[in-house]
């Protein structure tokens, strides 16, 4: 208990530092963040919400938010290590929450445009911010703790703002790397706003430069206007005693769609958070995941869909492998308003368990006023099926190749979804990579 | 090519073998018949390893080699395929991908170099076509919504490519028509040759108008009560089993 308290004093001390050296338009909104933030308590395992996630490893740890700590570069080559193959990308790199435009490439976009960082723009006190991503309406019915103490220290993050039927053609790849500094807080806040018909695919990367202890606190705000689409892929593999947290809130209108893929490799800790509001007809949100644990791991999923309008679409889908002592949480909620008929919502979470003291969390509810929809849910717990080892293994193929094929096998469903061929391929090499699985 | 000798196996804890002996020798087909519930499937699932399957006592050598100790990896690498009577779906991994892994690792281990992409390619293609396959199947996940047919096929593909010196062929004829009996057939018959071995586990007859065997065994409550030629095959078509369950003497 005194710990929390201790540690909540700490970044509200901390926030009198960083406030005196922050004058921008945003810092009517970070007073009132922290404000919020002295009124609430972090969570402890009380909270519904954070029920089946033990974060006292996270609050025990004072971490310095990185806006007040000298400033950190990387090498070229180490970014050029999460480069994709062959794959053509507009690249921001950001060092602990912070833009780096010398390790960023392809930064030159047409006026109407805005893709970059938050502190630059913010820095030439532009007008559109704003209103654009709906500033003075932030934070109203906002209670999330982390969330709030992001937001107090507002101050960079990656930012794009696509105009009316704007097509791009390549991704943008946000590679965001926590340096060697221990005890660092990074806390990126990124707005994502696509008007009607516009399009655009953005690879979000988290990584760490050395196995630090870090807390990277995240908000991502994404609001999809009608006809357009997003396709988003967050990958967390950060420094196996990291702590990573993200809260995301969608937002779509008429006839948008939306793919997003949280992929969740490294971290002690991590804890997503996805609200969608689907405040349209005929949106489509797909919301995919996977996770992969070993040692003692946390990886907690907690997605809430909201249906507001009539014929509209909902898919999730969340795969965990958990090994050794990990423990796999996914929460999902689905709220489809009386007015929200015709609403299509199916919901899935698949975990496999490759030891005896691998722990799976599953806990779908569903919550439907109108009368005429069709939502499913299911979860599921198992071990590889033995038969299809066997069977494998029947061919001469060695046992850990085999369970290699098999687990390969039950994320299909989720790899299979992302549509960049590189990608892909990266994301199964990590995935062997992670389970010290060998690869074929 | 394979003696098996006193073989007693148990699936969780009730023995289904009895005593098995039996010896297959290079160029020879033998089918293996019975009644249900004899212990036929049990027999081909402990040759290949199934750790269901716990030996109690008894020997399989198999071409020179013990290999009661070894896992089903390491049987298959030595030279034993089983054509599954239910082959498994396994989505997410191509039926092409599957069969490189394997053949790699089964060339590796008789110390021969990998195939180029080109060289597998063109084998495959050439396995494919005495089975009749689309080449579509073969890019398809491994067996994922193949018909009963269609796996039963891919099986034999399989055994082309992977060319062992014993095939053991379980319930292979079951859910087959006859046009894919006969396929079926002719794939097994292509893969056999003077120097392998072919062990045909089946309740019917009829598979063994195709697949010639050179002896026939018969297998009743964990135990070979009858051996035979082809004739003996077409005995049990015309009488079925009751007679020599008839002949056997009460067991306790």
């Amino acid at each position: 208990m005194k710990n929390r308290i201790d540690n909540q004093k700490w970044y509200v001390d901390n926030f009198n530092l960083f406030k005196s050296s922050n004058k921008n338009v945003f810092s009517t909104l970070s007073n009132k963040a922290i404000e919020k933030f002295k009124t609430l308590e972090f969570p402890t395992k009380k909270d519904e919400e954070w029920k089946y996630i033990n974060i006292n490893p996270l609050l025990k740890n004072n971490f310095l938010p990185s806006s007040l700590s000298a400033n950190s570069s990387v090498n070229l080559e180490t970014i050029e290590e999460y480069t994709l193959d062959n794959l053509d990308v507009y690249r921001f790199v950001f060092v602990n929450g912070i833009f780096n435009s010398e390790l960023s490439t392809g930064l030159d976009f047409g006026k109407d445009i805005i893709a970059g960082s938050l502190s630059n723009l913010l820095n030439k006190n532009d007008t559109r911010l704003e209103k654009l991503f709906d500033i003075k309406n932030k934070l109203q019915k906002d209670n999330n703790i982390f969330n709030l103490l992001n937001t107090a220290f507002l101050h960079d993050g990656f930012l794009l703002y696509l105009p009316k039927g704007t097509i791009i053609d390549k991704p943008f790849h946000v590679i965001n790397i926590s340096t060697g500094n221990n005890k660092l807080l990074n806390q990126p806040h990124n707005l994502i706003h696509l008007e009607s018909n516009s399009k655009a695919e953005i690879i979000f990367e988290y990584v760490s430069e050395k196995a630090t202890e870090h807390f990277t606190n995240i908000v991502t705000e994404i609001s999809v206007d009608e006809n357009a689409n997003l396709n988003v892929y967050k990958i967390q593999n950060e420094s196996p005693n990291a702590f990573h947290i993200e809260n995301s809130n969608i937002l779509q209108k008429n006839s948008s769609v939306v793919k997003h893929f949280s992929l969740s490799f490294g971290a002690l800790i991590t804890r997503n958070n996805i609200n969608a509001e689907l405040d349209g007809e005929n949106v489509e949100n797909n919301l995919y995941g996977l996770y992969l644990g070993n040692k003692n791991q946390q990886i907690d999923n907690h997605t809430f869909i909201e249906h507001i309008k009539p014929n509209s679409n909902s898919n999730e889908l969340y795969k965990g492998i958990l090994d050794d002592d990990a423990k796999g949480i996914f929460s999902g909620k689905i709220l489809v308003q009386k007015e929200a008929q015709k609403t299509n919502a199916f919901q899935s979470n698949k975990s496999v368990l490759l030891s005896n003291k691998a722990i799976s969390d599953s806990k779908p509810q569903l919550e439907i006023y109108a009368d005429d929809v069709k939502c499913s849910h299911g979860a599921t717990v198992g071990k590889l099926d033995q038969e299809a080892l066997f069977y494998i293994r029947s061919r001469g193929v060695p046992l850990e190749l085999a369970r290699s094929m098999l687990i390969r096998a039950f994320i299909d469903d989720v790899v299979k979804e992302i549509s960049i061929e590189q990608l892909r391929e990266k994301i199964n090499h990590t995935i062997f990579q992670h389970l010290k699985r060998v690869e074929f | 090519m394979i003696k098996i000798k006193n073989l007693h196996a148990n699936v969780e804890g009730t023995e289904i073998l009895k005593g098995i002996n039996l010896t297959v020798n290079r160029g020879e087909v033998h089918a293996i018949m019975g009644p249900n519930g004899s212990g036929k499937s049990t027999l081909a699932n402990v040759l290949a390893g199934h750790s269901a399957y716990e030996v109690t006592e008894g020997e399989i050598i198999f071409d020179g080699k013990n290999i009661i100790e070894m896992e089903p990896d390491e049987r298959a690498r030595e030279g034993l395929f089983l054509a599954f009577q239910y082959p498994i779906e396994i989505p997410g991994v191509s039926n092409s991908i599957f069969l490189r892994t394997a053949l790699d690792e089964i060339r590796k281990h008789k110390g021969e170099p990998e195939l180029t992409p080109k060289e597998f390619l063109s084998l495959l293609k050439e396995k494919a076509q005495i089975l009749g396959m689309d080449t579509s199947l073969i890019n398809r996940a491994l067996n994922q919504g193949f018909s009963g047919g269609e796996k039963k096929r891919n099986e034999i593909l399989q055994l082309l490519m992977l060319n062992p010196k014993l095939a053991i062929l379980d319930e292979t004829d079951s859910g087959l028509d006859i046009d894919a009996l006969r396929i079926v057939s002719e794939g097994v018959n292509a893969y056999k040759s003077k120097d392998n071995a072919v062990i045909v586990v089946t309740h019917y007859q009829r598979l063994l108008d195709y697949i010639v065997p050179d002896f026939v065994h018969v297998l009743y409550k964990g135990r070979i009560v009858k051996s035979g030629t082809k004739d003996l095959a077409l005995e049990l078509e015309e009488r079925g089993y009751d007679w020599i369950i008839k002949e056997q003497p009460e067991t306790v």
